[in-house]
């Protein structure tokens, strides 16, 4: 697989923004090839619930079935799909190369980023070690095992509060623990939680402390305004308290934000690199929503075609120095 | 269908503990996105591996005294039993290359 020849577009990422392209791409005769990426491949959505939001699905539709539709509609049309990592990026000159986690060697023209971000961590001791145990940050997922349990969301976005919500068909009760007195989530949602009988609040609560052996015994809050520290038992914490951009392999080759996003050119997905484009939430602070991410995964998709329309027309030259940069790079 | 086969609360001392070879359980159910995702690249291992070593899958959905016995409360979990000892295990949806990493040792 390694030392192949120069392609067009290489999508990294799925999710709404890497599916968007890939379909986009497709469609240009681009033939697309779109790294799926590890965790939750699929993006955010693999673990969200219903999505109410999304237009052209009135009675709503399933994160992950979303995400099976956008993914055969990109492979209808001749995306290649690699459910796999890339572990290493290099993005400047003429030929961009991706390695993936085999240490195969791929080169492109165009490279569309579309990594999105990942769950942010509380940062606390046991939270890794007891992921799986009772942390999690998915709720559809392992809700499941917290039947009849006592259980906490710490959050109070949007994604909390429907974490909390649908936990509840489960658990016996559900604390949403917030640093703030009042939830951020949209007031649909706000709504149903507070009438919720199975959910209750520790409002200006954030948790300090994560206790268990094999699986999670309790938690500690601290009260952000007294200072004062209380116990909470519960058999499982479910972690929503936002995401960071998947910029890591990136850095330092493109401009990031202070937050770590990645900076494009005005309303364009252009990176600062020439050939290299930004979507979805790997871009946007803002927005963060699945049809958004769409959108923004379809304008790089038609700001790569443009490109690459530029390049074979302009220069024609390039193409043997693309041949030697490529030989160099994939060595 | 397809090379990894299914493992239950009745069987897993028998099929996976019991084993002579060494075992890759995938705990799945099917309200969980990520586990969709895992699933074909176990197949993948079993169809290019399965002569070396077992896999199989359980549906935590009908099979509850497994993984809480193992303390599995997330999906996808993947574990590797080598001699009925627990010797791996992966919380989320890996990649094909981080799970084939994890049995190469006895490739």
């Amino acid at each position: 697989m390694s030392n192949e020849s120069v392609r067009d577009v290489i999508i990294v990422g799925s999710g709404p923004a890497g599916y968007t392209a890939a379909i986009y791409a497709a469609r240009a005769d681009l033939k697309p090839l779109v790294f799926e990426g590890e965790i939750d491949s699929g993006g955010a959505l693999m673990t969200t619930t219903d999505v109410e939001n999304f237009p052209g699905f009135p009675d709503g539709i399933m994160g992950p079935d979303l995400m099976e539709k956008m993914r055969a509609q990109a492979e209808r049309f001749g995306a290649e799909l690699i459910t796999d990592d890339v572990v290493e990026l290099n993005l400047s000159g003429d030929i961009k190369t991706v390695k993936d986690g085999y240490g195969n060697t791929f080169a492109a023209r165009t490279v569309i980023l579309a990594m999105g971000s990942g769950y942010r961590k509380l940062g606390l001791e046991g939270e890794d070690r007891l992921s799986g145990h009772g942390v999690s940050w998915c709720a559809t997922c392992d809700g499941f095992f917290f039947r009849d349990k006592d259980i906490a969301v710490i959050g109070g976005g949007d994604s909390a509060v429907e974490e909390a919500i649908f936990l509840t068909r489960f658990a016996k009760s559900v604390t949403i623990v917030h640093r703030r007195d009042e939830l951020r989530a949209s007031k649909i949602m706000a709504a149903r939680a507070l009438k919720n009988p199975k959910i209750s609040f520790a409002w200006n609560s954030v948790v300090t402390e994560i206790h268990g052996d094999k699986t999670v015994t309790s938690i500690t809050l601290k009260d952000t305004i007294t200072g004062e520290e209380r116990g909470l038992p519960i058999s499982g914490l479910f972690i929503a308290i936002g995401h960071d951009p998947r910029s890591g392999l990136v850095k330092g080759q493109l401009h990031l934000d202070p937050d770590g996003y990645v900076i494009t050119d005005g309303s364009s997905t252009k990176t600062n690199l020439p050939g290299v484009f930004a979507s979805g939430d790997l871009v946007d602070h803002t927005y963060r929503q699945a049809v958004t991410a769409a959108g923004t995964g379809c304008a790089a998709a038609l700001d790569a075609e443009r490109y690459l329309t530029a390049l074979h027309h302009g220069e024609h030259s390039t193409a043997a120095a693309d041949e030697a940069l490529l030989t160099g790079a994939a060595s | 269908m397809g090379a990894v086969a299914d493992v239950t609360d009745a069987t897993f001392d028998e099929v996976v503990l019991k084993s002579d070879k060494p075992v890759m359980v995938d705990f799945w159910a099917d309200w969980c996105g990520p586990c969709k995702q895992v699933s074909p690249i176990i197949e993948e291992l079993a169809k290019a591996h399965g002569d070396k070593v077992r896999f199989v899958k359980m549906d935590t959905n009908t099979n509850p005294v497994t993984p809480a016995n193992n303390y599995v409360l997330g999906l996808p979990t993947i574990q590797v039993y080598v001699r009925g000892e627990l010797v791996k295990a992966f919380k989320g949806a890996k990649s094909k290359s981080v799970l084939l990493g994890a049995i190469e040792e006895y490739l």
